[in-house]
């Protein structure tokens, strides 16, 4: 059964995931491929909240709370492709060193 | 070791090794795909610990929704083949030393806590009906009011999508 893996061990997966992200995030240099490392990040705060419901809490106020980021980071993939894909058709570049139109 | 045991190691192994490559890999499109694996990994994951249903989201709205839409973006905006840039040594040092003791540091705090359960809770399973009625009822432990806020973002940003990437023609 379940209890014979710790939660521990959930967890350590989940924060060397979100490690992973954020050392994605700090040295990409492609608007999408930072995109990618928030989505990393953002799954291992999922993995966080439904191993916690399911090792300590016996409701499923973890699982709402999951169909919820789920839903938010669909809907902020949707509008950081928006904003790519136009910045794209401005600079025709996604470097974001390059992206420096609203610098005065 | 039981079977229970090594299903972990195996999805535990794949969530990382997907994670890795999406972070390190030079060809955007490899990286989109080790992305997808990452992502079925966390999937197994839900599935592994008795949440079908969570899992079944994952796979819907992840592998079918945002990894379709960040392959589209990578064939609107990249020529086939093309290799992003290396990273800035300097900034690369710098972030994986800062991750690194962030890990280190969360690891030693997660090994010396222990975590008490309230309730019997590995032995509760969740009924789908439970969330539906979650989602759609007042009272306590009921979600009515962040659900509408949430449907009222999913408007805001899909018109707010449509306005930033839409192609103004110009008449000449």
């Amino acid at each position: 059964m379940i209890d014979q893996i710790p939660l521990t061990h959930i967890l350590f997966l989940s924060t060397a995931l979100f490690f992973i992200g954020a050392y994605g995030f700090l040295t990409r240099r492609n608007l999408i491929t930072m995109l990618m490392s928030v989505e990393l990040i953002l799954n291992s705060v999922n993995i966080n909240l439904v191993a916690f419901n399911r090792y300590l809490h016996p409701t499923i106020d973890g699982v709402v709370f999951t169909l919820f980021i789920i839903t938010i980071a669909a809907a902020e993939a949707a509008v950081a492709i928006a904003i790519i894909i136009s910045l794209y058709r401005k600079i025709n570049s996604i470097d974001p060193e390059q992206a420096d139109e609203l610098k005065f | 070791m039981t079977a229970y045991q090594i299903w972990f190691y195996i999805i535990a192994s794949m969530i990382l090794g997907g994670a890795l490559l999406a972070v390190t890999a030079r060809k955007i499109f490899r990286a989109a795909i080790a992305l997808l694996v990452s992502l079925i990994g966390i999937a197994a994951l839900y599935y592994w610990m008795h949440y079908e249903f969570i899992a079944a989201v994952q796979t819907i709205v992840y592998v079918g929704g945002i990894v379709v839409l960040i392959i589209f973006s990578i064939f609107l905006t990249h020529n086939p083949g093309h290799t992003i840039e290396e990273p800035v040594s300097i900034r690369e040092a710098f972030a994986f030393t800062g991750c690194f003791a962030g890990f280190a540091f969360v690891f030693s705090l997660l090994n010396r806590y222990s975590f008490e359960q309230t309730g019997d809770a590995l032995n509760h399973t969740m009924q789908v009906a439970d969330v539906g009625r979650a989602l759609l009822s007042t009272g306590s432990g009921s979600y009515l009011l962040p659900f509408e806020a949430v449907s009222l973002l999913l408007l805001a940003s899909m018109i707010g999508c449509i306005v930033i990437a839409i192609k103004i023609r110009t008449h000449k």
